[in-house]
């Protein structure tokens, strides 16, 4: 049997909600999928932020005196909750995976449009049920790691809630990898070979194994763990006989492969951008693929170095800590090459550019501490203190979410049809770049001189340098600001694109901006070299 | 004959430059079962080292007993024969013979399940009352649950096999294979439960 | 050619040595008082030196390339169309598998040097049983010159406190005194949830559970006061969860330990 793919034919067409409407329909359209995931996360990342600035408020003094202690714990735990499960994880991989795929694999949509369209509207109601349970008994608050004993005795309600809104955006992520796998696997257009696919497509393609190996895991400790709540088991309650270990070792094994479902669908993306903007190819083709492999094979066996001082065994903790090291190895050369695409180019110094070189200063920088913190010894002394948490958000903010941006610039005129205004965006980068490195830099040294992380009070010695991390996280809340004017101002006001503003030699340029439903009028074209660049004039 | 090859046929006989493309539901759907099946792997693990690290308490009580849990690993590998050969009829436009297959895997499903309920009121033990009591339930009601989500699946596959104005044919047998992999699987996940849980 | 030669010798040197500069002269570290202090603070000088190699080499690669190749206004070409470099990306592949693996084993001597890799059953003389097992902790260091016999001390983990029994005096202390030179022998269990022992002046750093006692063992060489905090959400006091340890001389030590121990209680 076949199966018609054209969106608009599958549902009644005169009943399909157009222009701004269908992004709040149950529209099978990847592109308006793409978007509604983007809508929907960023405004998430706003409220994630908004909680970060309540935290960066209460350590600006060294005393708990901001809010309660227990709502502190709350607000810190949902920060990161929502900033994972809604808003990197369904941005870099529900939003421009979904938008950009069918355009690199040369189809009209993805193989599972309705698939698609569940996944997506999964989110907003775990997200709200998540936000909401602040005002039920409380909001969850044993960190997003809720590491039992304490998520058993704290709350019940809110924890259930928070559980439950875990499983239901887990379940979301798990669609949305069956999609991209089925997709990139067996939709490609004839004639295109897998080495002929964009980058980001070998990106997707490895995070959704991951999301479908290692997803599950946690669906089924949550499920465990909820147990424990409400029906008296004791799986991880020690009191009944149960192993709160074992709770961790369950957890980081979805939770560590989580962090490169967050990341490689970030290095997907920049392998894109940077050829474009520095008009050469994207270096080494086939070492980045392998070294995307190489990084998922990896990653599914490293979780426990987020264990080193819980109850793990001497021979354990070295085994993890060499093949931790050895992640260093594949990512390390995906930078290189990503440094070798832009010299001897003729680079576009623009807004898309400047987060993307941003992204890789401050990736370095958290990768570096990265391989410190997977030697044991290193991690004992740091382990849960601030420099964990300076690490992480050098890679998730300063990494990911640099990408993110750099993404919206460059696509922005694809998706909309009208340039974003290049002031407002360096601006934006200056301001987001001063103050992400203001606020998180000296974090290390807090971490390493005796400042514990999740905490609301401190040794009152450390208050000078959580003033400056206050600031750079004020800055930060700023930066928003004109991100926000040049978008809503250039949707309706900005210059317009034409169908290809940056030259672009990968398909989605290849048709008008914005794309018509079917994605290209006519067929699918074949693009063989996608990074193609020089080939033709260089002077 | 598979799926793949009855949309192979009519995309030949549809002779329009189209935007059809072949049929990988199959596909997603082992997809979908490999994720499945790490949700119980996860379980798994998680019994097996508790098994060698945690002791059971003095005086707690777990023992099983082996009658009826390989009375139902008979049942649910006849079960899965049974499947297959309502598939075989099928693809002969058997429907009739069809659905009288799937009727008695079903059958078997639900006496499947009455088994396991009856092992579980005849324990000497509780959900709660020790950790691998604990495991035992979660594991085998996860299991019964995925048990219980295959037989309707086979009813209704077996109303959608009738005759008049069913859905399901020798032309169309998607919704039949898709139902036949995940009862082969709900199986194959219970000969893991059966040696993990009972045997070793 | 022979230029930029020299000039890449020339900044590669400063990089290293402005590296090197910073990881001998600027100290990030508290103080060292334990003699797992120095052990690891060898580890972190070499991290971090070849972090700023690194690091500072990366950002001058970029911004080098952002001012030397970028598009002026008249250019409309595109840049050199190459798309890989077998000998390059094969030199640097080897050479990171190198340091990391380097940095692995060098690793692997400091742990084994902090008493990492020591059997951890039967080394403590509170162990309740012969079958009792500890999983996880760390033991005690391989030198084990300086030290006489162990002084064992049980560790009591709850929210918010931490207690302190010193069996052969029969008595629990809010305060953790030990004289100086000493090696201690902990064993800790919680009492509810989740804790951490941390000392960062010793640089060590064990997680309390409930249900399994964990071993952590240093030997503090300076005297002083230094701060035990809580390394794990506990919960809303976590912050606040911290107490003292007090090394001190010998005899001030055994002051302290006579005026508040307490006579057999026959029962």
């Amino acid at each position: 049997m076949t199966i018609s793919i054209d969106p608009q034919k599958t549902n009644n067409e005169s009943l399909q909600p157009k222009g701004w409407l269908r992004y709040f329909s149950f529209s099978l359209d990847h592109k308006v999928i793409g978007i509604q995931y983007l809508v929907c996360g960023f405004i998430f990342y706003l409220v994630g932020g908004t909680l970060a600035s309540a935290i960066r408020i209460e350590l600006a003094s060294p005393m708990s005196d901001f809010m309660p202690r227990d709502v502190y714990n709350q607000v810190l735990t949902l920060h990161g909750t929502i900033m994972i499960f809604l808003w990197i994880v369904p941005v870099v991989n529900g939003a421009f995976g979904n938008y950009l795929i069918p355009f690199y694999v040369g189809a009209r949509d993805m193989a599972f449009p309705r698939l698609n369209a569940v996944a997506f509207w999964l989110i907003p109601p775990s997200g709200l049920m998540l936000v909401a349970s602040y005002f039920v008994e409380g909001a969850a608050q044993a960190g997003w790691t809720a590491y039992p004993p304490l998520s058993i005795t704290t709350p019940h309600s809110g924890q259930i809630i928070w559980i439950l809104s875990v499983l239901l955006l887990g379940g979301s992520s798990i669609f949305g990898g069956i999609n991209f796998i089925a997709t990139i696997i067996k939709l490609r257009r004839p004639g295109l070979k897998l080495m002929q696919l964009p980058m980001y497509c070998w990106a997707m393609l490895g995070t959704s194994l991951l999301v479908v190996l290692s997803t599950p895991v946690l669906a089924g400790t949550l499920i465990l763990l909820s147990f424990d709540i409400i029906a008296n088991t004791g799986f991880f309650n020690p009191v009944l006989g149960g192993n709160v270990v074992v709770y961790q070792h369950l957890f980081w094994f979805y939770s560590h492969p989580a962090v490169y479902i967050m990341v490689l669908p970030a290095f997907g993306l920049v392998s894109e951008i940077l050829p474009v903007h520095a008009r050469k190819p994207l270096f080494g083709y086939t070492t980045m693929v392998f070294s995307i492999m190489g990084i998922v094979v990896l990653g599914l066996v490293v979780w426990a170095h987020h264990m080193f001082t819980s109850g793990t065994p001497p021979w354990m903790r070295l085994f993890f800590t060499i093949a931790t090291a050895f992640i260093a190895v594949p990512t390390g050369i995906k930078f290189f090459n990503w440094v070798a695409t832009l010299w001897g180019g003729k680079i576009s110094i623009n807004s898309a550019m400047l987060f993307s070189c941003g992204f890789i200063i401050n990736f370095v920088f958290g990768g570096i501490t990265g391989v410190a913190l997977a030697q044991v010894p290193f991690d004992i002394h740091v382990h849960d203190t601030y420099f964990v948490v300076a690490h992480f958000h050098y890679i998730v903010y300063g990494g990911t979410v640099f990408i993110i941006f750099s993404s919206i610039y460059h696509w922005f005129p694809k998706v909309t049809g009208k340039m974003l205004n290049e002031k407002l965006g360096i601006l934006h980068f200056v301001i987001t770049f001063i103050g992400f490195n203001l606020c998180f830099a000296p974090q290390h040294w807090l971490g390493l001189n005796g400042m514990p992380r999740r905490v609301a009070e401190y040794d009152p010695q450390f208050q000078f340098v959580n003033q400056i991390s206050s600031l750079g996280a004020l800055l930060m809340a700023i930066s928003t600001i004109p991100f926000l004017i040049n978008i809503f101002f250039s949707i309706r006001g900005g210059k317009d694109s034409g169908d290809n503003p940056w030259n672009a030699l990968t398909p989605e340029w290849l048709t008008s901006s914005p794309p018509p439903v079917e994605n290209w009028e006519g067929e699918a074209p074949l693009v063989e070299e996608p990074y193609g660049y020089g080939k033709q004039f260089s002077d | 004959m598979t799926t793949l090859d009855s949309s192979k046929e009519i995309q030949k006989n549809n002779s329009e430059v189209n935007e059809n493309h072949d049929d990988f539901r199959m596909f997603g759907l082992i997809t979908f079962l490999i994720a499945d099946g790490m949700t119980f792997a996860g379980f798994f693990a998680a019994y097996l080292t508790y098994k060698a690290v945690n002791p059971l308490p003095d005086g707690a009580i777990y023992e099983l007993e082996l009658p009826i849990p390989t009375l139902n690993t008979v049942l649910l590998l006849v079960s899965s024969a049974t499947f297959h050969k309502a598939g075989k009829a099928l693809l002969k436009d058997k429907n009739i013979n069809a659905q009288k297959w799937l009727f008695f895997t079903a059958f078997l499903g639900i006496i499947f399940l009455i088994c396991q309920l009856f092992e579980y009121f005849h324990l000497p033990f509780g959900l709660t009352d020790n950790l691998f009591a604990s495991t035992f339930y979660a594991l085998t009601g996860f299991h019964g649950l995925h048990v219980t989500l295959g037989t309707l699946m086979i009813l209704i596959i077996a109303w959608q096999t009738r005759i008049k104005g069913g859905r399901i044919t020798s032309q169309n047998v998607f919704p039949f294979e898709a139902v036949e992999l995940y009862w082969h699987f709900v199986d194959g996940i219970w000969v893991i439960l059966f040696i993990i849980l009972y045997l070793l | 050619m022979l230029i930029k030669k020299i000039y890449l010798i020339f900044t590669i040197s400063l990089v290293f040595a402005i590296s090197f500069w910073i990881g001998f002269n600027v100290n990030l570290l508290p103080a060292e008082a334990s003699i797992n202090a120095p052990i690891y603070d060898e580890l972190f000088k070499i991290l971090f030196i070849i972090g700023l190699i690194i690091f500072i080499g990366m950002t001058i690669a970029v911004i080098y390339s952002l001012f030397k190749f970028r598009k002026r206004n008249d250019q409309i070409g595109d840049g050199i169309a190459l798309e890989g470099n077998l000998t390059l990306e094969i030199v640097w592949t080897i050479i990171p598998s190198i340091i990391v693996l380097l940095i692995g084993l060098y690793s692997y001597n400091i742990y084994d040097r902090m008493g990492g890799m020591k059997e951890l059953n039967h080394n403590h003389e509170m162990m309740s049983s012969d079958t009792e097992k500890i999983w996880a902790g760390i033991s005690q260091t391989s030198d084990n010159a300086i030290s006489k016999n162990n002084l064992s001390i049980e560790v009591s983990a709850m929210q918010f406190a931490f207690l302190f029994n010193y069996p052969k005096g029969n008595f629990i202390s809010g305060e953790l005194h030990v004289p100086v030179d000493q090696k201690v022998s902990m064993k800790m269990e919680s009492k509810d949830v989740i804790h951490a022992f941390w000392v960062p002046e010793f640089r060590i750093k064990q997680d309390i559970i409930p249900g399994q006692p964990t071993i952590l063992n240093f030997t503090p060489t300076k005297v002083g006061k230094y701060p035990i905090i809580c390394a794990e959400l506990c919960g809303p006091y976590h912050g606040g969860m911290r107490a003292s340890i007090i090394v001190e001389e010998e005899s001030d030590y055994n002051d302290w330990f006579n005026k508040n121990k307490k006579s057999e209680v026959n029962l």
